[in-house]
């Protein structure tokens, strides 16, 4: 009698095999650019609350041109993110029914990026007129 | 029978995470502009970022409060999804991986608010 060896479905690298998996591992992994982000803020924070001249330090460092190729790369991940975030929105929510029929998923995603634009432009403008002493 | 009734501290987490990823897909992109790209790019003004006005910007409640967000759900949300994809790439997400993840949101959090704090 021959030991009995069942078949186990290798996992490694199982994401490799379909771009639908592909991208949602690369969505995930926006994360990681959420994380760096806000501890390059926290980063500031830090310095800001130290004083002046840790405060400049830290400006000078976030001029460089390394910080600005990562801050770069965090700014298309950040882009990235906000679609893909507005994309899964309709799996995400409870179904919105409207006069009886289900509101449909791409209207949900579009509404999402249209609020995250208008949101996106009125913190510029806010920002702007701020920095401009208006 | 036994029915377990314990309550699971899994939802805090999960509100964390969607409130994080709902500003950051709001307003991240653009934030990272104007933090690191407006005044290079000639859009803001340098003094917009000097001590002077950063540290007048803390001096406002609002001031401390948007920052204090940004920064903290940003944070929870990030760990909350690299700690649930740790599974899709074969880590096994025990307790350890838990403490390290929700930790460093944690002290984060704390250190975020110690240094608005004492900015007086």
């Amino acid at each position: 009698m021959s030991a009995r060896k069942p078949y186990i479905r290798p996992m490694t690298g199982w994401w490799r095999r379909d771009p639908f998996f592909v991208e949602y591992m690369v969505h995930e992994g926006t994360a990681f650019f959420v994380l760096a982000y806000a501890l390059e803020l926290l980063a500031g924070v830090l310095c800001l609350a130290s004083g002046e001249s840790t405060w400049n330090a830290y400006r000078a460092f976030s001029g460089s041109a390394v910080m600005l190729l990562i801050n770069f790369a965090i700014l298309l991940m950040m882009f990235y993110h906000g679609y893909t975030w507005f994309k899964i929105m309709p799996r995400t929510l409870p179904p919105i029914i409207i006069s009886g029929q289900r509101l449909n998923a791409p209207i949900i995603t579009i509404a999402g990026i249209v609020v995250a634009v208008l949101a996106s432009s009125l913190l510029l403008a806010v920002i702007y007129f701020l920095a401009r002493g208006v | 029978m036994k029915v377990n009734l314990k309550r699971t501290n899994e939802p805090i987490f999960w509100l964390l995470f969607g409130a994080g990823g709902m500003l950051s897909a709001l307003v991240g992109a653009m934030l990272v502009f104007i933090t690191c790209f407006a005044v290079p790019l000639g859009i803001l003004p340098a003094e917009a970022f000097s001590y002077a006005s950063m540290h007048g910007f803390t001096q406002y409640f609002m001031g401390k409060a948007f920052l204090f967000a940004i920064i903290v759900l940003f944070l929870w949300h990030a760990v909350h999804r690299i700690f649930h994809s740790l599974h899709d790439v074969g880590i096994h997400a025990g307790p350890l991986a838990r403490w390290l993840c929700y930790g460093l949101a944690f002290m984060g959090t704390v250190a975020t608010a110690g240094a608005l704090l004492a900015m007086v």
